[in-house]
């Protein structure tokens, strides 16, 4: 099979890359593992902050609508229950698994790595039993699945998503008998915090985990205070009752084909880890292969489709589909987006992270 | 700064008269009127964007907090819904001598009746006293999220800012 621009990842910030490319006439092949594409955005069934300009205010899963509508006009093709298990050639060809369990081999003479981010998890004893999963994994199960886990949850980790994942676990008509949190303050945005309190959910920051226990699943868990020191206080222990536990403890970039593939990576904390280094245009050390979305920087679904729409204009140039100046000038608009998007107090650790990534770029 | 808020996720009075969004209470006495409990510097404007009367400024920067402009608002409620954050309400403080006219944003289901007398929650989802529904809107442009307002007693309506139903899918404490 052959292609111009190969896409991994069917989130929002593979959707955005397509629709850019395409409109320019490029032929866009995306490949998603999962049977329906959409990334995240299928779960998020919550109004997205942001400007009227980002679909503010609408709900993720009907900007997800709207994106693949959008990629059906323009003809792009897209591979779904198949996964991408290597790239070869400097990013010339991948290795695609499809549901079936066949292989293939797809040509491309661009490619773009929009695979996401994985859930970051917590080792405490009894992390392995069943009833411990991700909050990520947990709004899947309910909103796209249609499966509560539990009926009663403690939510570890008090950033958006667990503050969200809470308010829709309650939605769903789970009860969430406290929202914990290792640090002083709320990770996540008041708004979201507000929302959950003002339902009767407890938030006990300063507090962590110390064991779940229950036989063949949860049946427990005993939470403490901790210290400044972040250890737990003597005697401060409290048993809680609960089938399940909810980890949101942040994500991780997930990079693998990226390294894999020979792409130049860096370790920066504020972008969630290792982390493919690239350039304004979304290009990594290697020509021709971009990156875009969480895979470069744990942010948002608004950045995510912003830096979509970078890649997609940067390989549709270097494919000849669009003006030096043209592509210059539509790229300028973007940036510009982009920066208005991490100009808040809020997005300081991942603008610096991003500025720091794309000096790392210039001086390898 | 918002400490309280930062800390239990719940605004204390002060951190909640210091925003700019959030009129006095002589204002809510005047008249149906936003309140936007929004404190922090997000960049998200749909509010601003849905005001009929241009009653909510924020302006180029959309970290900034919103300004509400209580002259200008009808207390129409638009807004309610088009906050992401549902950080926004209507009081109407001269609802009735005695009672004040309170409109939240909703997501939960089932929603509840027009008479229903239901519990009013404060911002820590306590119990303070009864609410009487008096309307329910929903619609097409408020996407799921319907607008429920309900009377409480007046010197409770900058404390209560959601409902439980008996046997609705909430926290029952
Ligand atoms: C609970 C929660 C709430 C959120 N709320 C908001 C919000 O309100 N506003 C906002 O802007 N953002 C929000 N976000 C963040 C937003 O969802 C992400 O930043 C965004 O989805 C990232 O987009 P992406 O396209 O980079 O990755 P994803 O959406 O994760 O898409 C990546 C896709 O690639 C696929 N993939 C990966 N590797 C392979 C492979 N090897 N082969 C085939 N397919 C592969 C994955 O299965 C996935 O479908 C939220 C996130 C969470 C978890």
């Amino acid at each position: 099979m052959e292609t111009e621009l190969a896409i991994v990842g069917s989130g929002p910030a593979g959707l955005a890359a397509a629709i850019e490319a395409a409109k320019t006439g490029v032929k866009v092949t995306i490949i998603d593992e999962n049977p329906r594409p959409g990334g995240q955005l299928f779960k998020q069934i919550h109004k997205f902050f942001g400007s009227e300009k980002h679909k503010a205010g609408i709900r993720g899963i009907d900007i997800g609508h709207e994106l693949l509508e959008q990629c059906e006009k323009l003809n792009v093709q897209i591979f779904l229950r198949t996964e991408v298990w290597a790239v070869f050639d400097n990013g010339k060809a991948l290795g695609l698994k499809h549901a079936n369990n066949t292989t293939e081999k797809l040509n491309t003479r661009k490619l773009i790595l929009a695979t996401g981010a994985i859930e970051n998890p917590l080792a405490f004893p009894g992390w392995t039993l069943p009833g411990v999963l991700g909050a990520g994994a947990t709004q899947t199960l309910m909103n796209l699945h249609r499966v509560l886990p539990g009926q009663r949850v403690l939510m570890v980790g008090t950033g958006n998503v667990g503050l969200i994942v809470s308010y829709q676990l309650l939605q769903a008509g789970a009860d969430v008998v406290a929202a914990i949190d290792i640090l002083p303050q709320i990770g996540g945005w008041g708004v979201h915090a507000s929302k959950i309190r003002r339902l009767g959910i407890p938030i006990l920051t300063s507090h962590t985990i110390k064991e779940a226990f229950g036989n063949n699943e949860v049946k427990g868990a005993v939470i403490a205070r901790v210290g400044q020191d972040n250890k737990v206080i003597p005697e401060t222990e409290r048993t809680l009752e609960i089938d399940t536990i909810c980890i949101a403890v942040g994500l991780s970039p997930m990079a693998e084909l990226a390294q894999s593939a020979g792409c130049q990576t860096i370790h920066i904390a504020e972008l969630g880890g290792w982390t493919p280094m690239h350039n304004k245009r979304m290009e990594t050390t290697i020509k021709g292969i971009y990156v875009a979305g969480d895979v470069c920087g744990v942010e948002e679904a608004s950045t995510a489709m912003e830096e979509g729409k970078i890649s997609g204009i940067a390989a549709a140039e270097s494919l000849g589909y669009l003006q030096r100046g043209k592509a210059k000038e539509l790229m300028k608009e973007r940036q510009e987006s982009l920066n208005a998007l991490r100009a808040g107090p809020f997005a300081t650790q991942s603008k610096l992270g991003k500025e720091k990534l794309i000096e790392r770029f210039h001086k390898c | 700064m918002l400490n309280m808020l930062r800390s239990s996720g719940v605004l204390s009075e002060q951190e909640l008269m210091e925003l700019p969004g959030v009129p006095s209470m002589e204002l809510v006495e005047k008249g149906p009127v936003a309140v936007i409990e929004c404190a922090e510097m997000i960049p998200c404007n749909p509010c601003e964007a849905c005001c009929p009367t241009g009653a909510i400024k924020i302006g180029d920067d959309i970290n900034n907090l919103p300004i509400i402009d209580a002259v200008k608002c009808t207390g129409c409620g638009l807004c309610i819904a088009a906050c992401p954050g549902l950080a926004i309400f209507v009081v109407n403080g001269a609802h009735t001598k005695s009672e004040a006219l309170v409109s939240i944003p909703y997501e939960f289901l089932p929603l509840p009746n027009i008479g229903d007398q239901v519990e009013a929650l404060d911002r820590q989802g306590k119990k303070v006293c009864m609410a009487k529904i008096v309307q329910i809107r929903s619609s097409k442009k408020f996407d799921k999220t319907a607008i429920v307002s309900f009377t409480i007693p007046k010197e409770r309506c900058m404390e209560v800012r959601h409902i439980r139903l008996s046997g609705g899918m909430q926290r029952k404490q």
